[in-house]
């Protein structure tokens, strides 16, 4: 029905109750999109301050930018059949990897020498398309349990403009504030800095869930344990900044590297929310197999340069744990790919360019 | 399908556009929250918004049979040609960037060389090889688009407000109860 002149107040009224409508559902949007909310931790917010203590370098990840691309194989032994379904696991199964391996910082030219960490990163091909992509640091720890303290480390450690060197007051003023890092800091105290990237063990650090055939989950970490042993950092390295990708080259000719897949599993208790905390020795343990690396290649045509090592990329029977830091890690890391592969394309060619040497 | 058949929409035609109106709302939300936020809950929006942005490209294909088979209901005659335009035009648009805006996310992650991950052991198939540059543009657009989207629909809510309460021609109540118009 149709009523002839509605009085122009109720008109009024009414055209006030269709804007209402459509501005409540606009800001809820916004608010929702985080426009509305500037203390809220974006991953955008996340990698401009990467960004912000680094420099943009276009085309390269914001972090772990200094890498190499690597090509190898994974063969389960069939060990860790009985924890997880994922078919990475299967006996005898050899699934092709690529993977990265890299040196912390959002700098691609810093100097081998300076940091006391290493990092792996692997993509395993499986059946059906399914992948498993893992993201793993040679350090024992992670010095901060959550996305918002990562975000003030990263803060605090900003370089200063005059020196180039975080604030020390600053860092202090962090650290003290911030308990959960003394592992981190007692280990990196006395850390050796390795001569090669393939002499050192890679951990998971976060934890995530094995799901096996029955639909029983554990808790577990996992780790790279190398064949190679462990020397540190020689005089003559410490004055090349390139050192480790010349190692790396130098033991490639000799043949193929190889680490071993150990997987942690957590009794009950044990915290699985928490990467600045270790787990007991006594933790059973399992070699699920071997990590064999062939060859290396520049990452500026390698075939790592466009793989997003997000480590929530998982099979079925590898699931997230309740670690903060995953999904933290997660989005952060699609934000810096989404970022650098525009950079890509803008730049027509790879802006990825080869470490000067 | 230019005549109506009657005067509301069909049943089938209600029932589509009211769940879809509840998943594609929930959708934006969903995705523009997912990007949003470095907790938790960015995990599990994206593990909703995959399979969701899935169920509503199949309903949109479903949909766009619906309208063929059983039309729509004509506009009044009263209505001024511009609102009309408007009305053809916002409806087409609507049924493009639903369709194209989760076909574009399921190419967008095979060209990032993502698994396109339904649930877990649900892989779907690449649609394109991997590659930066195709990835890159289908993000923006992804992206984009479903801003556009979410304007269009403020934009088609508030005109079907438009007429439940100022003009009160049964345009609204043709998708709401199914009265007919006078």
């Amino acid at each position: 029905m149709i009523l002839k002149t509605p009085p122009p107040l109720n008109t009024i009224f009414r055209f006030t109750v269709i804007g209402l409508v459509i501005a409540i559902l606009a800001t809820a949007f916004a608010y929702v999109g985080g426009w509305l909310d500037p203390g809220r931790l974006t991953p955008d917010r996340m990698i401009n301050t990467l960004e912000d203590n680094a420099g943009v370098h276009e085309g390269y990840r914001r972090n772990h930018a200094k890498g190499y691309c690597v090509v190898g194989r994974f063969e389960s032994n069939g060990n860790a059949v009985s924890l997880s379904r994922a078919s990475v696991f299967e006996t005898g199964r050899v699934s092709p990897v690529i993977g990265r391996l890299a040196i912390p910082g959002g700098d691609p030219h810093a100097n081998d020498g300076m940091p006391p960490i290493r990092s792996f990163a692997l993509q395993f091909q499986l059946p059906n398309d399914e992948q498993w992509r893992t993201a793993m640091n040679a350090m024992p720890v992670f010095p901060v349990s959550t996305p918002q303290a990562f975000w003030e480390l990263l803060k605090a450690s900003q370089p200063d403009s005059q020196s180039g060197k975080p604030d020390a007051a600053k860092m202090a003023a962090f650290f003290a504030d911030h308990p959960e890092t003394k592992p981190f800091l007692a280990w990196a105290k006395t850390a050796q800095r390795s001569s090669s990237f393939v002499n050192v063990e890679y951990n998971s650090l976060d934890a995530f869930r094995f799901i096996d055939a029955d639909g029983t989950t554990q808790f577990v970490r996992w780790g790279l344990v190398p064949e190679a042993p462990f020397t540190s950092m020689t005089e003559a390295q410490k004055r090349d900044p390139d050192f480790l990708s010349k190692d790396l080259r130098e033991r490639l000719n000799q043949g193929p590297q190889r680490w071993h897949l150990i997987v942690a599993v957590a009794n009950p208790g044990d915290p699985t929310n928490d990467a600045t905390l270790v787990w007991p020795e006594d933790r059973r343990q399992i070699d699920a197999g071997v990590v064999t690396i062939e060859s290396a290649q520049a990452q500026a045509d390698g075939p790592c340069r466009d793989i997003n090592y997000d480590p929530l990329v998982l099979p079925d029977g590898i699931a997230g744990s309740d670690d903060p830091l995953l999904s933290a890690r997660s989005a952060a890391y699609s934000e810096s790919y989404n970022r650098r592969t525009r950079e890509e394309a803008e730049s027509a060619t790879p802006s990825t360019q080869e470490p000067r040497s | 399908m230019n005549s109506p058949t009657t005067g509301t929409f069909s049943v089938p035609a209600r029932l589509l556009h009211w769940s879809m109106a509840i998943m594609v709302m929930s959708m934006l939300f969903i995705g523009i929250g997912m990007v949003a936020t470095v907790s938790e809950r960015h995990v599990w929006l994206l593990q909703l918004h995959k399979p969701l942005g899935i169920a509503i490209l199949a309903l949109v294909i479903v949909r766009l049979f619906v309208r063929w088979r059983y039309g729509t209901p004509a506009l009044p005659s009263d209505l001024p040609p511009w609102q009309r335009a408007a009305a053809h035009l916002s409806h087409w648009m609507l049924y493009a960037l639903m369709l194209a805006i989760p076909l574009i996310g399921w190419t967008m992650l095979s060209a990032g060389g993502y698994p396109v991950t339904l649930f877990s052991g649900v892989t779907l198939p690449d649609l394109v090889s991997p590659s930066a540059t195709l990835y890159s543009a289908l993000r923006f657009a992804h992206t984009w688009l479903a801003l556009s989207l979410f304007a269009v629909i403020l934009i088609h809510l508030a005109a079907a407000l438009y007429h439940g309460l100022i003009r009160r021609d049964g345009v609204l109540a043709s998708m709401t109860k199914g009265q007919k118009h006078p």
